[in-house]
């Protein structure tokens, strides 16, 4: 097994841009925040992008304010961290904006189908994260950016929501209720009448004149969007930017994990490796302890000496758990070659402030 | 060497004595399982599945995610957007399973109220679903909820329902609210037309006592204080809650009376030294103050689980419990936590006709 670094990925000069993905509930906010204050202990200017970190961590980081701009955090450190959270409305906001006359802008912002596509489309999210990546990167300001990707159902979601989103806006169904009677529309004939007229009766048609308002206003600016989009995918393909793929050794989330890592192969993005979170390692001074000893340890004493008995029963548990990992951990090396691993053990208590961060075996 | 007493059977903080499952639960149609993500939400509402099937009854397990989860648990390849037997409750009940595609059933809805014919499918290649569901939100709550219900009430020819119980595997506590309380995302919906009708049902149905919102939790900060949240916001809109499911506890392994030193860190040493001689077992002093360490860790998260444990019961719900399997979640482990759940009480009390 290829052992991974991320200490030394993150101190490396080479290394621009780093997004840690993984499906919910792995700790990939953890992560990269960690990385960020590693990569400031190194000596190096780092920003870190979160999308939802909790609370604790958010109000040690000094990101009690979604002001959606980079804010330095006070660190004992060589280098600058800066972080922010991500605030999704108002990276659209500035998108729209920076591509159109303020006048324009202001109208696009009034209408009521607007503010659902930038606050609710699924995609939203997954593109605005990236949108804002690019933006920072193209500052300049920053030595390495460290992004957290949306909590989404599907690690994939953040590689497929910016081409949705931008699909969708640019779609051939808001062309058709704009212009209907044109192009596509005769293919589909009679059944799109009788589809904007079930819409109609589904959603109101109030909304129907909102998005075809829309899609007038917008219409300028899709191709500008694309543009940035596209600039953004490639920034995910140059040398300098990394992946990681976060996983609890668990078989739902390293499915998640395995279907990540082949994706990103196949879209030729630079994947650094897959970080196992929340591992148990067998401690080296106990190696004489094993499954049997403990085992027949327990028995001669269980009636005795129940307290002893518990504590060999502790280490007992560690035993079994530690097996079922290194299980996973084969299946996961035998299906993606090659693929450097980190292990981070599970931590007895919830990471609260910069300490416990710096305290996360990078 | 410590004294040899007894371990007692139970935890001492267990303080709860509300059995964990409500009659309630016991007499409702639709079980909605929802929890922090990461905590086994799908695990535990496919558990639920199999124990509410026991006694020879049939149970549609729904998922509304689009994500194959169910597939996943179960080994299976993912499942079409049509309800396929999945399980077997030891005693000749079935689990059924059913994806719930978004796309599929506003397409059905069109199918029954306009014929679309072939445009149906041409529609579905452009993206007309997410248009519709982007124009209104709310629409995609109303639709995954609606077959719900579909299958809730559906009845066979002689007038008895299809299903004797429907178990969803429903969003994160997250967004539970905003996804089951189906009067707001109305809003977005015409005043008059079939899917408003529909809703409005649903609306009724879900804040009716043949429903029971379930939450699973784990035993930490985080997860805990989301299910709080959950909790209070699903009693202000009215939504009955029914029992928290408290997921992958940790097994105490330490006698009771040892456990609050050994949590301050007060573990006799001594005592464990002269046990370990005692048991045969030869282990250095780097190797003792790691095995100390490790009661320790081991001690203080149970302390902890229990501190949290109580701050649940303040909500007067049931809880479930269910243990960490270590070697994970296979078929056989999902009959292990089903039969946890029946031995905790987890029954449906209806009449079959």
């Amino acid at each position: 097994m290829t052992e991974l670094s991320l200490r030394e990925l993150v101190a490396d000069q080479a290394t621009t841009v780093v997004v840690t993905c993984g499906s919910g509930g792995v700790g990939k906010t953890t992560t990269a925040a960690a990385m960020a204050v590693a990569a400031a202990d190194a000596g190096r200017k780092v920003a870190v992008l979160t999308i939802d970190p909790a609370r604790r961590l958010a109000q040690s980081l000094g990101l009690g304010e979604l002001d959606n701009t980079p804010r330095r955090v006070e660190l004992d450190a060589p280098g600058e961290l800066w972080a922010m959270m991500l605030d999704t409305r108002r990276t659209f906001d500035e998108m729209v904006l920076a591509h159109s006359s303020k006048e324009r802008a202001e109208q696009i912002f009034a209408n009521p189908f607007y503010r659902t596509i930038a606050t609710s489309f699924s995609g939203t999210q997954e593109y605005m994260a990236m949108e804002k990546l690019g933006t920072l990167s193209a500052t300049g300001d920053y030595e390495l950016i460290v992004v957290d990707t949306p909590p989404s159902r599907s690690a994939l979601d953040f590689l497929d929501a910016p081409q949705r989103l931008s699909s969708f806006l640019d779609g051939r169904m808001i062309r058709l209720l704009v212009a209907p009677g044109r192009g596509v529309m005769k293919l589909v004939g009679a059944g799109l009448t009788l589809f904007t007229k079930a819409i109609r009766t589904v959603i109101g048609g109030q909304m129907l004149t909102d998005a075809t308002q829309f899609v007038r206003l917008f219409e300028d600016l899709f191709g500008g969007f694309r543009e940035r989009a596209e600039a953004t995918y490639q920034l995910l393909r140059e040398p300098g930017t990394r992946f990681i793929v976060v996983a609890t050794p668990e078989g739902e989330s390293i499915r998640e994990a395995s279907y990540f890592a082949d994706r990103l192969r196949a879209e030729h993005m630079p994947l650094a490796g897959l970080v196992m979170n929340r591992t148990h390692p067998l401690p080296a001074s106990l190696s004489s302890l094993t499954v049997a000893a403990v085992d027949a340890g327990i028995s001669a004493i269980a009636e005795t000496d129940p307290l002893t008995a518990g504590v060999l029963a502790v280490h007992g548990k560690l035993l079994a758990i530690n097996a079922e990992e290194r299980r996973m951990l084969t299946r996961v090396t035998r299906a993606h070659a090659g693929l450097p691993i980190r292990q981070i053990p599970a931590l007895p208590t919830d990471v609260h402030d910069v300490a416990d961060l710096r305290a996360i075996s990078l | 060497m410590s004294t040899a007493e007894p371990a007692p059977a139970a935890p001492a903080a267990a303080e709860s004595v509300v059995p964990g499952w409500a009659a309630a639960s016991a007499q409702a149609r639709l079980h909605v399982v929802t929890g922090k993500g990461g905590t086994g939400k799908t695990t535990v509402a496919a558990a639920l599945a199999l124990t509410l099937a026991a006694g020879n009854r049939r149970v549609l397990l729904i998922e509304v995610e689009e994500r194959q989860g169910i597939a996943r648990l179960f080994d299976l390849p993912p499942l079409p957007y049509a309800e396929t037997r999945i399980a077997v409750a030891p005693d000749g009940g079935e689990v059924r399973a059913l994806a719930v595609d978004v796309e599929a059933a506003l397409l059905e809805y069109f199918q029954l109220f306009y014929n679309l014919g072939l445009a149906g499918r041409a529609l579905k290649r452009m993206g007309a679903v997410e248009f519709a569901t982007t124009l209104a939100p709310g629409l995609r709550d109303v639709l995954l909820t609606g077959k719900a219900k579909e299958t809730v009430t559906r009845r066979a020819a002689g007038g008895e329902p299809i299903y004797d119980a429907v178990v969803m595997d429903g969003p994160p506590t997250g967004r539970i609210v905003t996804f089951l309380n189906v009067t707001v995302a109305m809003a977005d919906l015409a005043q008059r037309g079939p899917i408003r009708s529909q809703a409005e049902g649903v609306a009724t149905l879900l804040h009716s006592p043949s429903t029971a919102v379930h939450l699973v939790t784990h035993l930490e900060d985080m997860p805990v204080t989301e299910t709080l949240e959950a909790i209070a916001e699903l009693r202000e809109v009215g939504l009955p809650v029914g029992s928290i499911i408290v997921n992958a506890v940790t097994d105490p392994l330490l006698p009771a009376d040892a456990l609050d030193a050994a949590a301050g860190g007060d573990l006799d040493a001594a005592a464990v030294a002269d046990g370990l001689a005692a048991a045969g077992l030869t282990v250095d002093q780097a190797g003792l103050k790691t095995l100390v360490e490790q009661a320790t860790d081991h001690a203080a998260r149970v302390t902890r689980e229990y501190e949290l444990e109580s701050e649940l019961a303040t909500t007067g719900l049931p809880m479930l419990n269910l243990p960490r399997l270590v070697d994970g979640v296979d078929l056989g482990g999902l009959y292990e936590l089903s039969e946890m759940l029946t031995d905790q009480g987890v029954t449906l009390d209806r009449e079959r006709p």
